[in-house]
C-alpha cells in the first residue's frame, strides 16, 4: 500500500489559481480510477478532477472555498502497491510532484498544454519586437509635441509625460489616493509642491459649501477594492448576458389580493399546525402554472443562436432567493405537480438548501420560468432581469392596503403589484399582457385556482 | 507534518529580504525570514562590503608601494609588504560585524529568522531544510511570501569553477596573490576586482568579448578608466572570446576579434561575466509564475503573477542593484500592511569602484536622445576643481543632462576618484525634479569635489565660473 498524491493541475492559458468549489469525495471513501473528485472554478469555467488512481481518499488538500495554487495538493489517495509518495521524503516531493503532477490530470493536462504553448508563444514574440519598433516613431513623437505645444495649455502635462514630484509629495499623494497625474504643478518645470498637492485637496473639499472642518462632512478618499470571484463573479456573468442579449419588456399590473388573502389566513388558521403556514408565494405558483397552459410561448426556453424556443409542458420554477455570497436561483422541479402546502415545503427547503451552500447542481438548474419577490421591501415597482435563456420572469411587489373605488365607494383592498419582464423577441407585448391578466384573474378570484 | 503559520514568510535574508521582513515587523506583520547562508546575502557577504573592503586595502598598498619610488608629495616608504592573510581577516571582520548587525536588527523587531534551505510548496507554502541530508523539513505557511533569493554567478559552460578558474567569491578571500591572473569580462565586477589584484602585484589580464570594457557605459565616461587601466599596467584584450583552458590547464585559450587563438598563461583564471537570477533548485518552476526573461516578472508593485507572492530584487532582474532590493522590500512590506504605494523611483544610481570610480543616475544624454527628449549636456572637469588637485587625481568630470525646454535635469554621470559619494546629491537632485537653476543657485562648499556638480549645472546654463 502506499499514497498517491494529486495535484491541481495545470488548466492552461496561465491560470496560477482556481477555486476550490466542491468536493465529490470525503475522507475514508473508495474512489475509482476517472471518478469526479472535486470540481474547481478558474475564471473563465468549472473544470472536474478526475481521479488518476483507484484507492481510498486519505486526505483532502482544502475546503470549499478556498483558493488553491495550481501544483499544490488537491488530495491523498491510499492506493494498491507504492503511490507517488515515497515514505519520509515528504520534502522531496517537489522532484516526485513535477513528474507526478502530469499524470495526475489526464484530461485537461494534455489538452491544454499544446494549446497553451502557442498562446502564450506568439503574444510574446509578436509583442517583442512590435513596442519596441513603433515606440520610437509612434510613442515619443506626441510626446514631443505635447512638450513644445501644451506647454501652457489647461490640461496639467501631455499624455504620458510623467508628474515631477519629491518623493515625499508622491507619498502624501499615494497616502491620500491621489494620482499625481491630475494635479496642477506650480513648481519650476511643472514640478508638483506640496502646497499644490494641498490645494489640489481642498479644491476637491471646496465642492461642500459649509462645515468643511465638521467631520460629519468630511471629505473621504478611502477606497476599498473587492475582487469580483466565485459566486458573485457567475452573477455578474449572468446578468450582463441576460442584459446584453435580451431586448427585456417590463409590463406592471396591479392586483387586487384581498380574496386571497382572506383565504390565505383562513387556510392558515384552519391547517397551519399541522400543515404548515402558507405565504402568498404557493398560490402565485399555482396560478403561473395555470396560466402558461394557455400561454406556453412564456414557459419557454430561446437558444438565440440555434434560433429555437422550446415550450415545456412541465412547469420548473425558478425562485431567485438572497444567500450569504449572493442572488442564486433554486429551481421547483414540476411545480405543476404540487398543491399549495407541498409548494410552500419545497420552497422552503429549497431556500434553505440554497443559504446553506448545499443545493446541487440539478436543484440550481433547469429553470424553465422564474418569480422573484423581495417580500416586505417589494416596493412598487421593479424592472427584474431575465434569467437567460428563459423568456419571463414574474416580480412581486410589496402589498400593501390601499383606498379603491368598488362600485362607486371607497374601500380598502389589500393591493399588490406584480411587475414582469419578458423577452420582447419571442414574447409580443399582448401576449405578454393577456399572460399577466391571466395570472391576475386567478389572484383575484382564488376558487378559480382549484376550480377548473 | 508541523506545519508553522505566519503572516509574512521571506525567502531570502539578503538586503531585500532583511528589509522587508525590518519594516513589516515595525508595521506589526508577524514575519518569518528564511536563510541557509550568513543574513546580509550577496551584497554583505560576497559582493557589494567585501569587494569594497578589498579595494581599499589594495589602494593603501598601493600607495605604500608607490611611496617607495619618486614621490612627488615628498613621502618615501621603504620595504612595503602585504600580509594577505591579515588582509582578508581585517575583511571578514567588517563582514561578521555588519551580518551580526543585520541579525540583532531582526531580532530587535521580533522577525522570526528561520536557518535553512526553503523549497516552494505552494503558493503560500514552503518547506526548510537544514541541509541536504535533513530529511525532517519544516513546513512554513504564510499568507504572503516575498521571493528575495537574489542572483548567482554566471559561469562559462566551457570553463567550469574550480582549480583555477575563480568566481568573484573566492576572489575576495585569496590565501596569497596569484602571479599571473587572467580575468574573463570587463564589467564592473571583473574591472574592480582585476585592479585590487593589479595594486597587490598580480599581472591582470582582462579579456572582454565586445569591443570596450564597462560596455553599459559610454564611451566618454569609461575614457579615464581606460586610461587608468593602462597607467596601472592592466593588460586588456578587447573583442575576444575565451574558448576555455589549455591541455595543461595552466593557460587561457582566447580568440580575437580576426579569429587568431592565443594562450594567455594564468595561475589564476577570475570569471566574472554577470549574474543571473537565482531562479533554480528550490521549486520555483512549481508556482508556474511569468517570467522576464530569466527574472521574475512583476509589476510596480513588485507582484508576481500569483496574488499574494511577491518578488523583489536581483530575483526581478536588471538593475541588480542591493538598494534598488531594499526600496522594493520597503515598499511591498508597507503595501501588505494596507499602504499604497507603487515603485516609482525617477532614478536608482549605479555605482562602479573602479580607478577611478564611475557614476550614472538617471538617463544618460543617449538614454535622452532614445526617449526623444531635446536635451542640453554640459560637463565639468575635475583637472578645473580644487579639491580634485590636492587629491592627486584630475582625472574625470561631472556631467549633466537636462531638458532644453525647461532645464529639469533628467541625468547625471561622473567619472572620477571618490564620485561614488556624488550619487547622493545625482539622486536627490532627481527625485526632487530639480532644475539647471536649482542645483546652480545652490551654494557648495569650498573646497570639495561637489562644486563640480554645480559648475556642470552652470556650464549647462553657459555661465561656468571656472572654466
Amino acid at each position: 500500500m502506499g499514497i498517491h498524491i494529486i495535484k491541481m493541475p495545470d488548466i492552461g492559458e496561465g491560470i496560477a489559481e482556481v477555486e476550490l468549489v466542491a468536493w465529490h469525495v470525503k475522507v475514508g471513501d473508495m474512489v475509482a480510477e476517472d471518478q469526479i473528485l472535486a470540481d474547481v472554478m478558474t475564471d473563465k469555467a468549472t473544470v472536474e478532477i478526475p481521479s488518476s488512481v483507484a484507492g481510498k481518499v486519505m486526505a483532502l488538500g482544502g475546503v470549499v472555498g478556498q483558493v488553491m495554487a495550481v501544483g499544490s495538493e488537491v488530495i491523498r489517495i491510499e492506493v494498491e502497491g507504492a503511490g507517488n509518495l515515497k515514505p519520509g521524503a515528504d520534502s522531496a516531493a517537489p522532484v516526485a510532484a513535477a513528474t507526478a503532477a502530469a499524470p495526475t490530470a489526464p484530461t485537461p493536462a494534455p489538452a491544454a498544454a499544446p494549446a497553451a504553448a502557442p498562446v502564450a508563444g506568439t503574444p510574446a514574440k509578436a509583442a517583442a519586437p512590435a513596442p519596441a519598433a513603433s515606440h520610437g516613431s509612434n510613442g515619443s513623437a506626441p510626446a514631443r509635441n505635447g512638450n513644445g505645444s501644451k506647454a501652457t495649455a489647461a490640461l496639467v502635462r501631455a499624455p504620458g509625460d510623467k508628474p515631477i514630484a519629491s518623493p515625499a509629495v508622491r507619498r502624501q499623494a499615494w497616502d491620500l489616493g491621489v494620482e499625481l497625474q491630475f494635479v496642477p504643478g506650480t513648481g519650476t518645470a511643472g514640478r508638483i509642491t506640496h502646497e499644490d498637492l494641498q490645494a489640489y485637496v481642498a479644491r476637491a473639499a471646496q465642492a461642500q459649501p459649509v462645515g468643511v472642518s465638521d467631520q460629519r462632512y468630511a471629505q473621504r478618499l478611502d477606497e476599498q477594492t473587492i475582487p469580483v470571484i466565485g459566486l458573485r463573479r457567475k452573477i455578474a456573468q449572468k446578468m450582463q448576458e441576460a442584459k446584453r442579449r435580451i431586448p427585456h419588456f417590463t409590463y406592471v399590473e396591479e392586483v387586487d389580493m384581498t380574496e386571497l388573502e382572506a383565504l390565505r389566513v383562513r387556510l392558515n388558521a384552519q391547517h397551519g399546525k399541522e400543515r404548515g403556514r402558507l405565504t402568498v408565494l404557493p398560490f402565485l405558483v399555482r396560478a403561473m402554472v395555470l396560466a402558461v397552459r394557455s400561454h406556453p410561448e412564456v414557459n419557454a426556453r430561446y437558444d438565440d443562436e440555434a434560433a429555437v424556443e422550446t415550450r415545456f409542458g412541465a412547469v420548473h420554477l425558478g425562485i431567485a432567493t438572497q444567500t450569504q455570497g449572493g442572488l442564486m436561483v433554486p429551481v421547483i422541479r414540476h411545480a405543476e405537480t404540487l398543491d399549495l402546502w407541498a409548494c410552500a415545503a419545497e420552497v422552503l427547503r429549497l431556500a434553505e438548501a440554497a443559504r446553506s451552500g448545499k443545493a446541487t447542481r440539478d436543484e440550481l438548474t433547469g429553470s424553465t420560468i422564474t418569480i422573484t419577490s423581495l417580500g416586505a421591501l417589494g416596493g412598487i415597482v421593479s424592472t427584474p432581469v431575465i434569467n437567460h435563456p428563459e423568456v419571463a420572469i414574474i416580480g412581486v411587489n410589496r402589498m400593501v392596503e390601499r383606498p379603491m373605488v368598488r362600485n362607486g365607494a371607497v374601500v380598502a383592498r389589500q393591493m399588490m403589484n406584480l411587475s414582469s419582464s419578458f423577452d420582447h423577441r419571442v414574447v409580443d407585448g399582448m401576449n405578454a399582457a393577456e399572460f399577466v391578466q391571466r395570472i391576475r384573474g386567478y389572484l383575484e378570484c382564488p376558487a378559480t385556482l382549484f376550480v377548473e | 507534518m508541523d506545519i508553522q503559520h505566519t503572516t509574512l514568510l521571506v525567502i531570502g535574508g539578503g538586503p531585500g529580504g532583511y528589509i522587508t521582513a525590518i519594516r513589516a515587523a515595525q508595521l506589526g506583520i508577524a514575519t518569518t525570514l528564511v536563510e541557509g547562508e550568513q543574513l546580509g546575502g550577496t551584497c554583505l557577504n560576497i559582493g557589494c562590503i567585501p569587494s569594497k573592503a578589498m579595494i581599499h586595502a589594495a589602494e593603501a598598498f598601493h600607495q605604500a608601494h608607490h611611496f617607495m619610488g619618486d614621490s612627488t608629495l615628498g613621502i618615501h616608504v621603504e620595504g612595503a609588504r602585504i600580509d594577505i592573510a591579515q588582509t582578508v581577516r581585517w575583511k571578514d571582520g567588517i563582514v561578521a560585524r555588519l551580518t551580526g548587525g543585520v541579525g540583532a536588527l531582526l531580532k530587535k523587531h521580533g522577525v522570526k529568522v528561520v536557518k535553512g534551505w526553503a523549497t516552494m510548496v505552494d503558493g503560500k507554502t514552503v518547506d526548510v531544510v537544514k541541509d541536504k541530508a535533513d530529511t525532517k523539513p519544516v513546513r512554513i505557511q504564510g499568507e504572503h511570501i516575498v521571493l528575495a533569493t537574489g542572483s548567482v554567478e554566471l559561469g562559462l559552460p566551457g570553463m567550469p569553477f574550480g582549480g583555477r578558474v575563480i568566481s568573484s567569491t573566492q576572489a575576495l578571500s585569496p590565501d596569497s596573490i596569484p602571479k599571473k591572473l587572467v580575468v574573463v569580462g570587463g564589467g564592473y565586477i571583473g574591472l574592480e576586482l582585476g585592479l585590487v589584484y593589479r595594486k597587490l602585484g598580480s599581472d591582470v589580464t582582462v579579456v572582454e568579448a565586445q569591443d570596450r570594457i564597462l560596455p553599459l557605459y559610454d564611451e566618454e565616461l569609461t575614457k579615464p578608466v581606460v586610461a587608468s587601466l593602462r597607467k596601472l599596467g592592466v593588460q586588456v584584450q578587447l573583442g575576444s572570446k575565451v574558448q576555455g583552458l589549455n591541455a595543461a590547464g595552466d593557460a587561457v585559450r582566447v580568440q580575437d576579434a580576426a579569429g587568431r587563438d592565443s594562450e594567455l598563461a594564468a595561475d589564476q583564471v577570475l570569471v566574472a561575466i554577470g549574474r543571473v537570477p537565482h531562479t533554480h533548485g528550490w521549486g520555483l518552476e512549481k508556482l508556474m509564475l511569468a517570467m522576464n526573461g530569466r527574472a521574475i516578472k512583476v509589476d510596480d508593485q513588485c507582484r508576481t503573477s500569483m496574488r499574494n507572492v511577491w518578488a523583489i530584487g536581483d530575483l526581478t532582474g536588471e538593475p541588480m542593484l542591493a538598494h534598488r532590493a531594499m526600496a522594493q522590500g520597503e515598499m511591498v512590506a508597507e503595501i501588505i500592511s494596507g499602504k499604497r504605494r507603487h515603485f516609482a523611483p525617477a532614478a536608482i544610481a549605479a555605482v562602479c569602484f573602479t580607478d577611478p570610480e564611475v557614476v550614472v543616475a538617471g538617463q544618460t544624454p543617449t538614454d535622452a536622445a532614445k526617449a526623444g527628449l531635446d536635451c542640453i549636456t554640459a560637463q565639468f572637469p575635475f583637472a578645473a576643481n580644487g579639491r580634485a588637485m590636492t587629491l592627486e587625481s584630475t582625472d574625470g568630470f561631472v556631467r549633466v543632462v537636462a531638458r532644453r525646454d525647461n532645464h529639469r535635469i533628467v541625468g547625471w554621470q561622473a567619472v572620477g576618484a571618490g564620485v561614488s559619494e556624488l550619487s547622493t546629491a545625482f539622486s536627490h537632485s532627481l527625485e526632487m525634479g530639480a532644475t539647471l537653476e536649482d542645483v546652480a543657485g545652490t551654494i557648495h562648499a569650498h573646497p570639495t569635489l561637489g562644486e563640480a556638480v554645480q559648475e556642470a549645472a552652470l556650464r549647462a546654463l553657459g555661465h561656468a565660473l571656472h572654466i
